[in-house]
């Protein structure tokens, strides 16, 4: 419990500090925000009614961004073998890296969002809703990063590939994030089916996330 | 004779080099007689001459499911029986998959422009295929990416797993998704339930797809087998030198 924790720890201060990337995500879904009034133009009814699907797939690619980073740099210095020869189970130190790397990367862009809402003009209720959606969703987006991120390790050079093997298995995940964030809007759908099909999707990838990623792991150093 | 006889590459080419032919025969009479078939089925009243298009198109659907499915079995022998040629079946099932799924996608396509008016509609159905060309796609990418058998054996045989694990999933949501955007208006094909004059050719054409499948893949592993032997001859070469 001592190890995971401090692996937390660990994790979260070197994401804090500088090199470390943390609000790179934040500063990438600002990015992606502002490109979209100048693709479709600045038509406030508009982006309004697009609002929750762009930022919802802003957030998803500026999390894919910052994967890279999640086991990468720990294979480069070694302290990847290290956890990997450690006593504590691989399976819960890399969810913990995982939790580490949401904790910096991924809560940003959820507290982002509401501000990024009002720039696409978004009515608070749905400002609401896509925040609480992306809260529940980008755990998933990271579990399922987390088996790219260990791919990419395993494949020595796969940092281009990650997105690309990625972003097939985050599309449920976007799919309902998307539609329980319109649900509470226009509706005419309740919020409550997709949100909690959101919800199982989350638990789900938390579940197998974590352990196909240690699988990876161990079998790439054999 | 076991699966676990053909862990040994040298019989499971001799068994390729015998089986090979024939298989390439009867792949070819298949097809001989599904096509045959094919053009003496009558034409659908209400779409022409295009309803053939479904005797490529059906079975090439039904092939990219199955060698999902094939991938999945050679991954599973990757991982927990650790069966020497389950990587090569694996691999050479991805390249033989995507083909089939663009001539799945590509032949729907060509069917939905004279039946829907266009040659691509977002529906359920058609997007899952193309997320699974996507997702072959990728996993050709992850074998491409590294030179080491082996290792990308491993890994791509992880992602194949998760990958089997989430199109229930993909499919699903897809489908929901779907209903949700728009509500059914194209696969309203609202005909009679297939008639045994289009339900023959189709039988008969999934079997030659079928074979024809088998065939190739045998056909890759042999080739991918003879690769791997060549590299090691190579790097034997260079480094007695």
């Amino acid at each position: 419990m001592t190890a995971l924790a401090a692996v937390l720890v660990r994790d979260a201060r070197i994401a804090l500090r500088v090199g470390g990337g943390a609000l790179m995500g934040v500063l990438f879904f600002l990015a992606v925000v502002t490109m979209v009034p100048f693709a479709l133009g600045p038509d406030l009814a508009l982006l309004r009614r697009i609002g929750p699907a762009i930022l919802w797939l802003g957030a998803l690619l500026a999390s894919l961004l910052t994967l890279d980073r999640l086991l990468a740099a720990d294979q480069e210095d070694g302290s990847l073998d290290l956890l990997l020869l450690g006593p504590a189970p691989l399976e819960l130190v890399v969810a913990t890296k995982a939790a580490a790397h949401w904790l910096t990367t991924g809560l940003p862009l959820v507290v982002a969002s509401p501000l990024f809402g009002v720039l696409l003009n978004l009515e608070p209720a749905a400002i609401g809703a896509v925040a609480l959606t992306l809260l529940v969703g980008t755990p998933a987006l990271t579990c399922i990063g987390l088996l790219g991120a260990a791919l990419a390790v395993a494949l020595r050079r796969g940092g281009l590939l990650l997105p690309i093997l990625v972003l097939p298995l985050a599309i449920p995940v976007l799919i309902f994030g998307v539609s329980a964030a319109n649900a509470a809007v226009v509706g005419p759908l309740p919020f409550g089916a997709p949100f909690a099909i959101l919800c199982a999707l989350t638990l789900a990838s938390l579940v197998i996330g974590p352990f196909a990623a240690a699988a990876t792991l161990r079998h790439a150093q054999e | 004779m076991a699966l676990i006889d053909l862990a040994n590459p040298t019989r499971f080419l001799a068994l390729v080099a015998r089986v090979l032919p024939w298989l390439a025969g009867a792949t070819l009479a298949a097809f001989a007689l599904g096509l045959g078939l094919a053009i003496a089925a009558p034409d659908d009243y209400q779409q022409g001459a295009t309803v053939k298009i479904m005797f490529i198109h059906v079975p090439s659907a039904w092939l990219a499911m199955l060698i999902w499915a094939v991938m999945s079995i050679a991954s599973l022998g990757t991982l927990v029986w650790r069966h020497p040629l389950a990587d090569v079946a694996a691999k050479c099932a991805a390249p033989i998959g995507a083909a089939f799924t663009l001539l799945c996608l590509f032949a729907g396509s060509m069917w939905g422009r004279p039946m829907w008016g266009t040659y691509w509609v977002w529906d359920a159905r058609l997007t899952s295929v193309l997320v699974m060309f996507l997702m072959y796609l990728g996993l050709i990418a992850l074998w491409r990416t590294v030179e080491d058998p082996s290792r990308a054996g491993r890994a791509a045989a992880i992602l194949t797993l998760v990958g089997t694990l989430n199109l229930p999933i993909i499919k699903f949501s897809v489908d929901w998704w779907n209903t949700l955007h728009q509500p059914a208006s194209v696969f309203r094909l609202g005909g009679p339930t297939i008639h045994p004059s289009i339900l023959a050719p189709l039988v008969v054409m999934a079997l030659a797809f079928t074979l024809l499948f088998v065939t190739l893949h045998l056909a890759a592993m042999r080739n991918e087998i003879l690769r791997r032997r060549v590299r090691t001859l190579r790097l034997m070469q260079a480094h007695g030198a």
